[in-house]
């Protein structure tokens, strides 16, 4: 008969139990999961990143949904238990739910620590310890108002910076004289708080929070030395406390925590407790790596392994916020007994501090390198007697032993019970032998497999050497292919950066993100410029320098220098005055071929540079814009004659695609964009071969994506049907600003979808509401900027000089 | 050498080009980002493209028709492709340029 297991608590160290207890033992118990929190589990490490933008929340999600349906766990989401009956062994939650239990598992986790202080429960006074703290403070940080954040530890610095590149104005108040005094030595804390305050972060050291003003609304915050710091946000993060108090309601010994033996096991021998709720051998817990052992013991007494057993470790700390390299583990205070090697270079803004003990390392500290970081901390945990190696010690692995190693070399000659992944304390020869017995190859894999670098990921560059030394050839990290010999970056890397980092110059970017030439290639520019454009709308200054001739010229550079123009027609409807005009401009500039293209338009080829602005200014008399056919952007929509004419035709298919034109010129995409509006299925207008096509049918408008009548030819996908003109126009609207925000330079949107897949392009803009709306929002904020007729500019006078000679040079001056 | 005045440096945009027409042909002056200055024939030795049109990048331009770079400063073809153009010596003085065509004349006699 299977038992019955219930889990309060759905947090990484119960996920993580769960795991083990279903590789181990499936179908053993009949699960339940009462979740306080109304979602799924999902790395708490990665918040961080979540608040500063350089991740989703779906990218940190650790369960799907999908898991607990496949493995058959029951999960009430939003459920908080108020009562535990040990007697009856019952747990009942807020909503009336009861659940008998056989085995007990409480993992509720830790409560932040709110000072206690007048004000303490203002409105936009916010703690940070889930998704939903992370979403009020993203609110808040809509406003670009000023925010402070209390206490200056691991939470708090995480919070400063990913309010910062959120735009905020952050203050941080630290209570202690130099910040993260308890991972870092003074001198280490000196340099953080000169590199964040180096990033505009303000930070007051030895500051005691007296009380919290405002009256509806928090206003500032008051310290005891009488200084008003003026905030609309206040973030909490002067610690945490184990969530115990469901287990002293139900009678278990508590302290600071619920206590549990080294088993994992409570005063009630049916209860077990882990994760930041329990306490053993005195010590409660805040970081990963010892949560996930504590998973992996009570994992093993579930499954009948009586043998497992919770043993203390120090875990090494790091900082996660872009750009900063942070390394602390074990301890560090100065002692007589105690010896230290110190390495400064000011200049690099490195430190590094090893503190040793009758010749052995018991604490590190590393500031700005950190690369040796899991060598000290294998040399540690090893005891190793360092006397042999003093001398060089301190410069790292590399070094030992005469000539610098390669970083390579440094991973092959690290022992197999050498740990790489702190947060899951996953070794090399874990890796190795996982790699080897079920033939991974992919970073992922080895990421699902072992779970190295799967928490906090700071561990990657490590595992991804030892996949090299296991692999050799076969591991090729370049799946992210670099986006020009300028960088090793791809893509989609410099785009989440340019958000991450608030990048808003190309010199910016190519400064921040150390590109290797001076101002990039004919590759990475146009890109960067794209990018700049796309994301910082009104703020970013367009580089004509690394626009591509035919975006600097603003027509179609032709084999002979000369250019094409096409006007753009909205809809592919023109008019006896529009004809009359393009045939008196064809006459007066004697433009050799007139041809009608594929897109309903008509396109004048053969125009000489110098003629460009002439021909415009005619055209712009008769009301004319232009087409941008030789945009990255969006070029045309076709239309077919649907309801005015057609006795087919279904809805104003004519209207539709006009209306679109409209609303989208001007955009500027990765690629060219093509659409097309058919009035019937019969699809006169061939929609269904275009990056975005529209057909009309009796209940609606059928959108279409991601075809291609190119070098590649394919059929659209269909991504819905809506009922309203405006309803397509808002989704094809989020569609292309998806496509805008979140495709590489040059990808068509055939093959952007087929990278990212239909299915989450869907889910983005047709299936949630809230996100269809914004991506709309964002493409009308950005079209305020780009809806500027180009070629009206340059008739009156913009860039002069592109459309003329320097000057001519007459034979007899050359002759001389 | 003579020196020919051509216009001011101020009239070419940085990462930027100009032509100048000459009884040889049509010649791209070139402004790099730190502001020097090149003359090469304004054909790319692949098919005749515009090599004023491309874009510029450190000391070498990129042809808008099929992506060639060409070294401003040897007017020869980068990586693998193989070709080369004319160059014409340039200065600037007191923000004015002058390019020299005495060399072209000797070599033309």
């Amino acid at each position: 008969m299977t038992e019955k297991l219930v889990i309060i608590g759905n947090g990484m160290a119960p996920g993580r139990m769960l795991e083990h207890l279903l590789d181990a033992a499936p179908g053993r118990y009949e699960v339940t999961i009462f979740n306080a929190e109304p979602r799924v589990n999902y790395d708490r490490i990665m918040l961080s990143p979540v608040l500063s933008g350089e991740k989703d929340y779906e990218q940190i999600i650790i369960h799907g949904d999908g898991w607990y349906i496949k493995n058959g766990i029951t999960l009430y989401k939003g459920h908080k238990v108020t009562a535990i009956d040990r007697v009856a062994k019952t747990v009942t939650s807020e909503h009336g739910v009861a659940a008998p239990y056989d085995k007990l598992v409480i993992a509720t986790g830790s409560v932040p620590l709110i000072l206690p202080v007048p004000g303490n429960e203002l409105p936009g006074v916010l703690s940070y310890r889930d998704l939903d703290d992370v979403k009020a403070m993203l609110l808040a940080a809509q406003s670009r108002a000023k925010a402070v954040v209390i206490g200056g530890g691991l939470l708090g610095l995480e919070a400063a910076a990913g309010l910062q590149a959120r735009d905020m104005d952050v203050t941080v108040l630290h209570l202690m004289p130099t910040l993260m005094e308890r991972q870092l030595d003074p001198v280490a804390g000196y340099m953080l708080q000169r590199e964040l305050e180096g990033r505009g972060i303000q930070i007051i050291t030895k500051a005691q929070t007296k009380a919290i003003l405002g009256t509806r609304y928090v206003e500032g915050v008051a310290l005891e030395d009488g200084r008003v710091i003026e905030a609309r946000l206040v973030v909490m993060a002067a610690g945490i406390r184990p969530n115990a108090w469901i287990g002293r309601e139900a009678g278990l010994a508590v302290n600071r925590g619920i206590l549990v033996d080294d088993t994992m096991r409570t005063s009630d021998p049916d209860i077990i407790a882990l994760g930041e709720c329990a306490e053993v051998g005195g010590h409660v817990y805040g970081l990963v790596a010892p949560l996930y052992e504590m998973a992996r013991v009570a994992a093993a007494h579930l499954t009948g392994d009586a043998s497992a057993r919770f043993i203390h470790n120090d875990t090494p700390t790091k900082l996660k916020v872009t750009g900063i390299d942070l390394f602390s583990l074990g301890d560090f205070a100065d002692g007589d007994d105690r010896e230290e090697i110190v390495l400064r270079d000011a200049a690099a803004g490195v430190y590094k501090r090893l503190v040793l003990k009758e010749n052995r390392i018991i604490g590190t500290v590393l500031y700005g390198e950190t690369a040796d970081g899991a060598w000290f901390n294998d040399l540690r945990k090893r005891q190793a007697d360092i006397s042999d190696l003093r001398d060089t010690l301190i410069f790292g692995q590399a070094y030992q032993g005469g000539a610098p190693l390669d970083p390579m070399a440094a991973v092959a000659a690290l022992p197999d019970d050498a740990e790489i992944c702190g947060c899951n304390g996953v070794c090399k020869g874990k890796i190795v032998s996982t790699i080897a017995a079920k033939g991974l190859t992919s970073l992922d894999d080895v990421r699902a497999h072992t779970k190295a670098s799967a928490s906090c990921g700071s561990c990657t560059g490590l595992v991804e050497q030892v996949m090299k030394l296991t692999l050799g050839d076969a591991y090729n990290p370049a799946a992210v292919q670099p986006m020009c010999a300028c960088t090793p970056l791809g893509h989609d890397d410099v785009r989440r950066l340019i958000k991450a980092k608030s990048l808003k110059t190309i010199h910016a970017v190519m400064q921040e993100l150390e590109w290797k030439t001076s101002c990039g290639c004919a590759k990475c520019r146009p890109a960067l410029n794209y990018y700049l454009v796309c994301d910082w709308p009104g703020e970013y200054a367009d580089d004509y320098q690394s626009r591509f001739i035919n975006e600097r010229a603003h027509a179609n550079i032709q084999k002979d220098g000369t250019y094409s123009v096409v006007p753009r027609m909205w809809g592919g409807v023109t008019s006896a005055k529009e004809l009359r005009a393009i045939a008196d401009v064809v006459d007066k500039f004697a433009i050799p071929t007139v041809k009608v293209t594929g897109g309903q338009r008509i396109d004048m080829l053969g125009i000489k540079k110098e003629d460009l602005p002439a021909v415009w200014s005619d055209l712009g008399k008769a009301g004319f814009v232009s087409g941008h056919a030789y945009a990255k952007g969006l070029r045309t929509v076709k239309t077919c004659v649907g309801t005015d004419w057609c006795r087919f035709g279904t809805q104003d298919s004519t209207g539709l695609g006009i209306r679109i034109e409209k609303f989208m010129w001007g955009s500027w995409t990765p690629a060219k964009v093509k659409m097309a509006v058919s009035g019937c299925p019969r699809n006169c207008a061939e929609a269904t071969c275009k990056d975005v096509g529209v057909v009309c049918v009796d209940s609606g408008y059928e959108i279409h994506f991601a075809g291609a009548a190119g070098l590649d030819i394919k059929g659209t996908e269909v991504l819905g049907l809506v009922k309203t003109e405006d309803e397509a126009l808002e989704v094809i609207v989020a569609l292309v600003q998806m496509y805008r925000e979140q495709a590489r330079y040059l990808e068509r949107i055939y093959k952007w979808t087929k990278r990212v897949g239909v299915e989450e392009i869907r889910r983005q803009v047709l299936d949630d509401a809230e996100r269809r709306r914004a991506f709309y929002e964002r493409f009308v904020y950005s079209q305020k900027f780009a809806q500027v007729d180009p070629w009206s500019e340059r008739v009156s006078g913009l860039h002069k000089h592109e459309f003329r000679p320097l000057d001519a040079v007459g034979m007899a001056q050359a002759a001389e | 050498m003579s020196w020919i005045a051509i216009g001011a440096l101020a009239d070419i945009p940085q990462r930027g080009a100009r032509c100048i027409e000459t009884p040889e042909g049509r010649f791209a002056v070139f402004r790099t980002g730190d502001d020097r200055v090149f003359a090469i024939d304004d054909r790319c030795p692949h098919k005749g493209g515009p090599l004023s049109q491309g874009i510029v990048h450190g000391a070498s331009v990129t042809c808008p028709l099929h992506n060639w770079v060409i070294s401003l400063e040897t007017g020869r073809a980068e990586g693998a492709d193989v070709g080369c153009v004319r160059t014409l010596p340039v200065k600037v003085e007191e923000g004015r340029l002058y390019v020299d065509f005495s060399a072209r004349a000797e070599q033309a006699a």
